[in-house]
């Protein structure tokens, strides 16, 4: 953080959305505080009204009850044309993107431009500076239809950056892309924030979004704030439920950790009763996954078996067969364990 | 095959169909695009929400476009005469077609304007635009390919109305096929203008489907 003033405020934001005949609470209560040259985080699972939330930023939706400060400016003083002009400080970028299709880049870089008055010339300098920056200068003519996923989020990021916003607002804009497409936009948001000391806010339901870019963080559960604070901290100390179930999702991240490789591990009676398995988790600082346990202790000796996922690393595996070989247990690799 | 006389008179009504048919369209065009595009934006979740305006033009057009063409062209004969000071004759003709395809037309670029993708009328509101310049710069541009298509639709059924105007005087084409054909049982002068009524239909369609592959850069 480069100061501590905030350039967003929430003040016990709410919005309802009224049916034919129901009422649906998106948003209850937020209170938030937005520092100026910040990444920030907004995760939730979806429907937890975070698309909402970011919408009601730059007043795309009217909050029902609450206040909005935008750099000092409570949004809900201002009128039409103020709220535009103040909209041309406020960059968004979104999940589809959301290209002109019948404009090139170039041109939908311009677009926010010409809204602000440019002239034509000098608006397709600042869109080639712009297409230089997001690397994609080469593409100045290309139609959106004719770009990876990637590719259009860039020309977006460039378009929504034209008019030297002070925020850049964006909604789940890693969601429809591969990971490695993600890592290359989220590595562009880390260096613009640097470059250009631009206060970015990102709206996503991906924990791993937010660890990679994301100073503080909010988690947003059923329309209300669950918690608030540093990335580090919610991700070692997570405090409220929505918060661990987003750090710690059904273990989804120690399959990706794991390799394929499975073994069965039979205690005969041969071995005494010990924590064998936490023994060797210390002793190579790789983790196993138990995928099946049934042991008993008899007068000091361990009957039974588990089965375990090995690490991905091979040469790891291996020393693991040997070391637990070593410690007079019986090892079979079974494929697979189902 | 056809005396010169004939001939001559073939080629005039041809000229009197193109005249009546694109000039209809383009007038036609002037009420329709403008009424499409108030019908989009002051929809409950438009630009412009505007529910009375929105209700009092879908029931006008609704009524419009139900009253048959034949009894519409009869009905507003009167202010036929009152315009162009005549009920005879292709520019009379324009009137009750312009009428008649107006509503028409209006709910073709109603159907092509809500295919412009909401998302990008989002962006646009985001980058602070209002919305004049999300009607100019956005929805129209966006929507071009579908227009184009709109408006070749739009012509040909144009034209095959014009042709229905011959019952009453209305001339061209579709006067020779009614005069020729229908009361003289003339089969080779209605055959040819059929024929040629076909033709321009089928060049009015090609050169829309063209023109809109050309102007649309999605693919």
């Amino acid at each position: 953080m480069k100061n501590k003033e905030p350039i967003i405020r929430l003040l016990n934001l709410s919005k309802t959305f009224r049916g034919a005949d129901n009422e649906v609470k998106a948003l209850e209560d937020i209170t938030l505080d937005i520092y100026a040259g910040e990444i920030f985080g907004i995760i939730g699972m979806s429907g937890a009204g975070k698309s909402t939330l970011v919408r009601c930023i730059n007043f795309l939706e009217k909050p029902t009850k609450g206040t909005v400060i935008f750099d000092g400016q409570d949004l809900s003083t201002l009128t039409r044309s103020e709220l535009y002009k103040v909209r041309q400080s406020m960059g968004m970028i979104f999940q589809q993107f959301n290209l002109l299709m019948q404009r090139t880049a170039l041109g939908n870089i311009c677009f926010p431009l010409e809204i602000a008055g440019w002239k034509k010339t000098e608006a397709e300098a600042r869109a080639k500076e712009l297409l230089e920056l997001v690397g994609m200068a080469d593409k100045a003519d290309a139609y959106p239809a004719q770009l990876s996923g990637g590719q259009q989020q860039r020309v977006a990021i460039a378009r929504a950056l034209a008019t030297n916003p002070k925020v850049l607002l964006c909604d789940e804009a890693t969601s429809a892309l591969d990971p490695s497409t993600t890592r290359g936009v989220l590595t562009l948001l880390k260096d613009i924030n640097k470059r250009l000391g631009i206060t970015i806010v990102v709206i996503t339901h991906e924990m791993s979004v937010i660890e990679e870019i994301c100073q503080r963080v909010t988690i947003i559960d059923n329309g209300r704030i669950a918690e608030t604070g540093n990335v580090e901290e919610i991700f070692t100390k997570p405090k409220s439920v929505a918060a661990r179930r987003l750090v710690f999702p059904e273990d989804k991240k120690i399959e990706q950790l794991m390799g394929s490789r499975c073994c069965r591990i039979v205690f005969d009676g041969n071995s005494s009763f010990e924590p064998i398995i936490a023994t060797m988790v210390l002793e190579f600082r790789h983790t196993v996954n138990i995928l099946f346990a049934d042991t008993k202790n008899i007068d000091g000796q361990a009957f039974g078996q588990i089965v375990i996922q090995l690490p991905e690393a091979k040469s790891v595996a291996d020393r693991m067969i040997g070391y637990l070989r070593s410690k007079g247990l019986t090892v079979e690799e079974v494929d697979g364990y189902v | 095959m056809f005396s010169p006389v004939v001939i001559k008179m073939i080629v005039r009504g041809l000229g009197e169909t193109l005249y009546m048919t694109l000039l209809s369209t383009a007038l036609a065009y002037v009420l329709g695009l403008p009424l499409g595009v108030i019908l989009v934006i002051t929809e409950k979740d438009g630009l412009c929400p505007n529910i009375y305006l929105n209700k009092i033009l879908n029931v006008v057009i609704n009524l419009t476009r139900s009253v048959p063409f034949l009894i519409l062209l009869v009905a507003v004969l009167p202010l036929t005469r009152a315009i162009v000071g005549t009920t005879i004759g292709s520019s009379a003709t324009v009137v009750p077609l312009v009428i008649a395809a107006a509503p028409f037309i209006a709910r073709l670029v109603e159907s092509s304007l809500k295919e412009v993708d909401i998302g990008v009328i989002e962006a646009a509101q985001s980058m602070g635009a209002n919305p004049k310049e999300i009607i100019y710069k956005v929805l129209l541009p966006e929507a071009l390919p579908s227009l184009i298509v709109g408006a070749a639709i739009a012509v040909t059924t144009i034209l095959s109305y014009s042709a229905m105007a011959g019952f009453v005087g209305g001339r061209g084409l579709g006067t020779i096929a009614i005069n020729y054909g229908y009361h003289r049982y003339q089969k080779d002068i209605m055959f040819i203008t059929v024929a040629l009524l076909v033709i321009v239909v089928q060049v009015l369609q090609e050169i829309g489907m063209k023109l809109a592959a050309v102007f649309d850069k999605r693919k």
